[in-house]
């Protein structure tokens, strides 16, 4: 279990990390999810005791990192932004070392072995570290955090690098370990914090903005009221059209898919479902809908959404007014 | 402790710097011995444990430059400093890599007495009291140096920046006899290295020495450590 309370990192006048407070049970798979810069990375290097935190504290299964470093860099397995690896290193003598380093009681070479096994590096574990590719060089960095079977993992950004087959290969095995481990892995990637993880904390200019489980947060942000809809009609008079439907905020004409046929980017106030009077009034003109689906909130988006809230909240109100007035109207005919 | 031991001493065969060192090591040990003792056909060795003063100068930030810099350019630090071992651990374990490959160095310096031996009869207690003596100096420079390298991410930096250190500390005495006010002299004479280190070369074995060179290495590891530990709260 790790518990971290006010967590404050401050280099010169900059506050990297401002604040921060979580827990992360055990048996759970915690995603760090924000931009570059962050503060992702900095938390993570807090927690394993790599850098000192200016004010706050964190506990690891107990231990606070702190006041009882030993005991509670024991229970962490820690892959950082950068694999620490011994280039001049064969895999075997580095993985060795770690062991060693670790002060670990399991029997070396079975567990070694089954680590390797695990990460799938057993067919490069008597090369050296530096001829290895860079998807490579990742999987050591992570069966290095995994020597030692400890407790809590903290992985940072472990997928960087790895090619598509292996991305999904490394995701399957952290949810397998998340099963009996603690594990915290950061990520500027929403879908594969989704993919993986059951609670997400987002984090942006080292507050976090959002603590929820991936559903939740994802059900809040998945967006209906956004729509990607391939419309067979006049391109002006489609946009003219759509634009009259109450709710909607923008209609934007992508590009022509086929001929004749555009890809509109519908947007409308939040909490409204156009598709049916989309239809309808489409239908009434002989117009068609070829493809419809709700495009989903980019990262960008959500930070927009939960870092720059008031101002696009304002934005919306205004619209959902509109809308209000309009069905008033509407119920007076 | 025993695991950042046997990765070091390993190391240095790995990157080539122990050999490097070695060599020069053995060079610059054997012109000595060839030039002071030799030549001369003396069983006194005293001149080549004097002479390799002014070669560790040079040897020593080889020998220390990688240590600490390295791991922070390579990020490998972030490895050794969340592993559940102390900072002092790992200074120290590195501190007695770089003294292996060191006394592998002044072992060689035996070897040269043995010669000596065929010859003539050696003073085998002072020969022994400049050995103690060569250690003693070059753990205190080891860990002057290591004190450097752990300032930078620069192998080059930690060189040179080691080198002018010890050059510093060896003329120390020399700065000292050109500051007019006494007590300050007093200090800086107190504080030469070359000072400290050259009774052992006339045979005088004097515990103050011992324990001066202890110190400094005692210093100069601690300031290792504390400037490890301030990284962390930078």
């Amino acid at each position: 279990m790790i518990e971290v309370k006010n967590l404050v990192k401050t280099y010169g006048d900059k506050r990297a990390v401002a604040g921060i407070s979580f827990r992360a049970n055990d048996g759970e798979i915690l995603g760090f999810l924000g931009p570059n810069g962050a503060g992702k990375s900095t938390t993570m290097n807090i927690l394993t005791g790599y850098l000192s935190s200016t004010s706050g504290e964190a506990y690891i299964n107990g231990h606070d990192i702190l006041e009882d470093p030993i005991a509670a860099k024991k229970e962490i397995g820690y892959l950082p932004e950068f694999p620490p690896l011994y280039l001049d290193m064969t895999v075997k003598e580095y993985l060795r070392f770690v062991y060693e380093l670790r002060g670990c009681r399991l029997p070396r070479n079975t567990h070694l072995k089954e680590i390797c096994e695990l990460v799938k590096i057993d067919n490069v574990y008597n090369r050296r570290i530096n001829n290895l590719s860079k998807g490579y060089k990742q999987r050591v960095g992570l069966a290095q955090a995994l020597v030692g079977n400890p407790n809590v993992l903290i992985l940072d950004e472990p997928t960087v690098g790895l090619d598509p087959k292996q991305i999904i290969e490394i995701r399957t095995l952290i949810k397998k370990l998340g099963k009996n481990h603690t594990v915290i892995l950061s990520s500027h990637i929403l879908s594969e914090v989704q993919a993986v993880c059951d609670r997400i904390v987002v984090i942006n200019q080292g507050k976090i903005v959002a603590d929820d489980t991936a559903d939740n947060l994802s059900r809040e942000l998945t967006a209906d009221h956004k729509l990607i809809a391939r419309i067979d009609g006049p391109k002006d008079e489609v946009i003219k059209l759509v634009e009259t439907i109450p709710g909607v905020v923008s209609v934007v004409a992508d590009m022509q898919r086929e001929k004749g046929v555009w890809e509109y980017n519908i947007e409308a106030v939040e909490g409204t479902d156009i598709r049916r009077e989309l239809n309808r009034r489409l239908m009434s003109r002989n117009w068609y809908i070829l493809g419809l689906r709700s495009s989903e909130l980019s990262l960008e988006d959500i930070f927009l959404k939960l870092t720059m809230g008031e101002s696009v909240t304002e934005f919306l109100a205004g619209k959902a007014d509109d809308l209000a007035e309009h069905y008033e109207e509407a119920d007076k005919k | 402790m025993s695991a950042i031991l046997k990765r070091e001493t390993r190391a240095y065969f790995d990157s080539l710097i122990g050999y490097i060192f070695l060599t020069a090591f053995f060079a610059g040990s054997g012109v000595l011995f060839g030039v002071t003792s030799l030549q001369y056909g003396s069983t006194d060795m005293g001149g080549m444990y004097s002479g390799l003063f002014f070669i560790l100068l040079v040897l020593i930030p080889i020998l220390t430059m990688r240590t600490l810099s390295e791991e922070k350019r390579q990020k490998t630090d972030q490895l050794l400093l969340t592993a559940p071992i102390s900072l002092s651990a790992l200074v120290i374990g590195k501190f007695l890599a770089a003294m292996i490959i060191y006394s592998m160095g002044v072992a060689m310096t035996l070897v040269y007495a043995v010669v000596v031996s065929f010859y003539g009869a050696v003073s085998w207690l002072t020969v022994l009291g400049n050995v103690v003596g060569l250690l003693l100096l070059g753990a205190a420079y080891i860990a002057v140096g290591m004190l450097i390298s752990s300032l930078t991410e620069n192998q080059v930096i930690a060189a040179i920046g080691g080198f002018a250190c010890m050059v510093a500390l060896y003329l120390i005495s020399s700065i000292a006899a050109i500051i007019p006010v006494r007590w300050i002299a007093r200090i800086f004479s107190e504080l030469s290295f070359s000072d400290r280190y050259s009774p052992f070369t006339y045979g005088v074995f004097d515990f103050s020495n011992v324990l001066f060179f202890i110190s400094a290495t005692v210093i100069f590891l601690f300031l290792t450590v504390r400037v490890l530990e301030r990284r962390r709260w930078s």
